[in-house]
Order: C-alpha cells, then sequence, then structure tokens
C-alpha cells in the first residue's frame, strides 16, 4: 500500500489507523469512501460522506489521489429528464453537518484512474484554508460491486 | 410492489364489443409508462461494438431489448443506471435471460467501437453497445423523441441525454417507458415486475392475450 505523506495524511496516520474507516483533520471526518472503476480509458467516480463536526461551515475546494492524474468536484443533475454534469468550485459543509457524495448526485470525477477493483486507494480532500483529510476508499467494479 | 387489483371482465355476447374496449390494460410499476401503440415500433441501422457488425432491429426480435441513450465518458448517471439495470436483471433470475441492454452512445466521435465494448463488457454479456453515424443517432433518438446535445468547447466535452429507458417486446413493438433508474432509491423490484411480464407475454400485448388475461385473472 503507497503512503501518502501529506500534512494532512499524516495528522490522520499519527491519529488513527490510515489502513480503514474515518480519517479526520479537526473534527472533520470522511466515511464510506468508495470508486466506481469502469475502464482504464475513462474516468472513475468516488463517493464518500463528509461529517462536519465543528462549530463553523467547513468548505471543501479540491481532492487529489495517486491514482488519479486529475480528480474533480461534480455534480449530476437532472432536469425534466435530462441528465447534465457540471463541474462544481467548492461545496459548503454547514456545522454539525455532513454532505454526501453519491450516485446520481456530487462524486469526484476521477481522470486516467489507475486502480483495480477489490483494492483501496488513497484520497485527499482538501478543505478551504488549507486543511486536508486523506481517506482509504475502497475500490468497486462497474456493477458496484 | 406488483399487488395489483384486477376487475374481473364480463364478456356477453352483446356486451363483447365494448367490453373489449373497457379491458383494464397491463398494470404497471408506479413509474413505468405504459407506450403500448403509443410509442414506435423499435427501428434502427447502428454498428453493434462486440463484432463492428451492422445491426437493426430485427436482430433483437424474440429478444426484449431496453433502449437506453448515455455516454462512456460520464462516470456517474449512465453507470449508475447500467449499474441498476444489472440489479434487475440479477432480480429476474432466469427470466433475464432475453433481456438486452442496448447502450447507444450520443457521443459516436469519442465512443469508438473498442471502448464502447470494453465498457458495456463490465457491466454484462447482456449490455449491447451500438454506434451509429450522426444520421443514425439522430433517427434512432428522435423516433423515440428522445433529447441529447454534445457540445465541446476547446478540449471540454458537456454531453447532456435522457434518463428515459424504452422497453420493447419480442415482437420489437414499445411497450413500456420508465423515466429513470438513477433515482435514488431505484424502483429495481417494480422494474423487474415489469419486465417480467414482456419475458413471459409472448408476443406481448395484443388484443387477444390482454382479453384472456384479464378473463383468467393472470397477468
Amino acid at each position: 500500500m503507497r503512503a501518502v505523506l501529506g500534512a494532512g495524511a499524516l495528522v490522520a496516520a499519527l491519529a488513527g489507523p490510515a489502513w480503514a474507516g474515518p480519517a479526520w483533520a479537526g473534527g472533520v471526518t470522511v466515511q464510506d469512501g468508495w470508486m466506481r472503476m469502469l475502464i482504464p480509458s475513462r474516468p472513475a467516480a468516488g463517493y464518500f460522506v463528509l461529517h462536519n463536526d465543528t462549530d463553523g461551515p467547513v468548505q471543501l475546494v479540491g481532492a487529489a489521489s495517486p491514482a488519479c492524474a486529475h480528480l474533480m468536484l461534480h455534480r449530476s443533475v437532472n432536469e425534466s429528464g435530462q441528465e447534465r454534469m457540471m463541474m462544481v468550485e467548492h461545496v459548503d459543509v454547514p456545522a454539525h453537518g455532513a454532505v454526501t457524495f453519491a450516485p446520481g448526485g456530487y462524486h469526484l470525477m476521477c481522470m486516467q484512474p489507475s486502480m483495480q477493483p477489490g483494492e483501496r486507494v488513497n484520497v485527499t480532500l482538501r478543505l478551504a484554508g488549507g486543511a486536508t483529510v486523506a481517506a482509504s476508499f475502497a475500490v468497486k467494479g462497474a456493477t458496484g460491486e | 410492489m406488483n399487488g395489483v387489483r384486477r376487475r374481473t371482465v364480463m364478456l356477453g355476447a352483446a356486451a363483447g364489443a365494448a367490453g373489449a374496449l373497457a379491458l383494464p390494460a397491463l398494470a404497471w410499476a408506479s413509474q413505468d409508462i405504459d407506450v403500448s401503440g403509443s410509442s414506435p415500433s423499435l427501428r434502427f441501422t447502428m454498428t453493434r461494438a462486440t463484432d463492428g457488425k451492422t445491426v437493426t432491429a430485427a436482430d433483437f426480435r424474440g429478444e426484449i431489448p431496453l433502449l437506453y441513450f448515455g455516454y462512456t465518458s460520464c462516470p456517474d448517471v449512465c453507470p449508475l443506471t447500467l449499474a441498476n439495470v444489472a440489479k434487475v436483471l440479477k432480480r429476474l433470475g432466469p427470466d433475464a435471460k432475453p433481456v438486452r441492454l442496448l447502450f447507444v452512445t450520443v457521443d459516436p466521435n469519442r465512443d469508438t467501437l473498442p471502448v464502447l465494448k470494453q465498457y458495456t463488457a463490465a457491466f454484462g454479456p447482456q449490455f449491447v453497445g451500438l454506434r451509429g453515424t450522426a444520421d443514425q443517432l439522430m433517427a434512432l433518438a428522435r423516433r423515440f423523441r428522445i433529447a441529447y446535445s454534445v457540445t465541446v468547447k476547446g478540449s471540454d466535452y458537456e454531453v447532456s441525454h435522457s434518463s428515459a429507458l424504452y422497453a420493447f417486446d419480442r415482437t420489437g413493438a414499445a411497450r413500456l417507458l420508465i423515466p429513470s433508474l438513477a433515482t435514488n432509491p431505484p424502483d429495481i423490484a417494480g422494474t423487474a415486475d415489469d419486465l417480467r411480464k414482456l419475458v413471459e407475454g409472448g408476443a406481448g400485448g395484443g388484443f387477444i392475450s390482454r382479453m384472456l388475461s384479464a378473463i383468467s385473472g393472470i397477468v
């Protein structure tokens, strides 16, 4: 398993198990992270729940992973039966709230994925202000299994 | 949920004609729309991704085609829809055998045959990738009033497409419009029940079979 040494990852590694489960940076935790891997030449999708247990709002502004050339925040929108995808600059998470990235809504778009179903990959989420929170995501296949 | 209350239809000699008009339609899951007789039959010319052959609707006679328009660079809604179709197939069990998901790419410029083949194979052998020229795609989409658009801005693509799936019976007649299998939660059970009716229906919803179904109380 590759070690990702960013400040956030280091905090997470010192604070708890780095191989599974939630990772946290000052009251912000990421849980249930998973990737849907399709085919190598097409983007994969990432999903998770971001919990903000602090007394103030936080803002998710980006993401990175060694398993993706680029990771972008996206949102699927259905308007009158028409589906489209839009890039998202940031997502606000209110104090003592959470945001869910799930199929059909917010998702991470992982460009040029290098991962296999059954593996785990590290994903670092970036918050406004510079804090990061890293977590290990389970890689699933196209059908989500 | 598949609990359906069916009205008993009395067919007297005199009431025969009027009774036929009053026959209940097959009852479908709440989100699925009966388009029997109102949407056209399946007709298209496309290239099949698995073998590069030109195929038409005739190649799917005897099977239960599900028509869906999407593109492979979409990592969220299209895979979600196809993954839910895979769940429906699983729930159908042996009845899933004749069902084919026809994945028609609205992005033929980027979705080459090898990519389409690899992508659909990731969902299962019953997922068939179809790719056409711009004209072939437009003809099929227009036939079923499916909207799509591909806008290229520099290196950025913006694609929009309908969430709907159309289900056809073994004769190629349009039977159901499924508005979306990308909702949360999806109606896996209801969709499976509806497709099972098409699988078991033989030649499908002709007047005679509907009449016999209503009389015998079997759907």
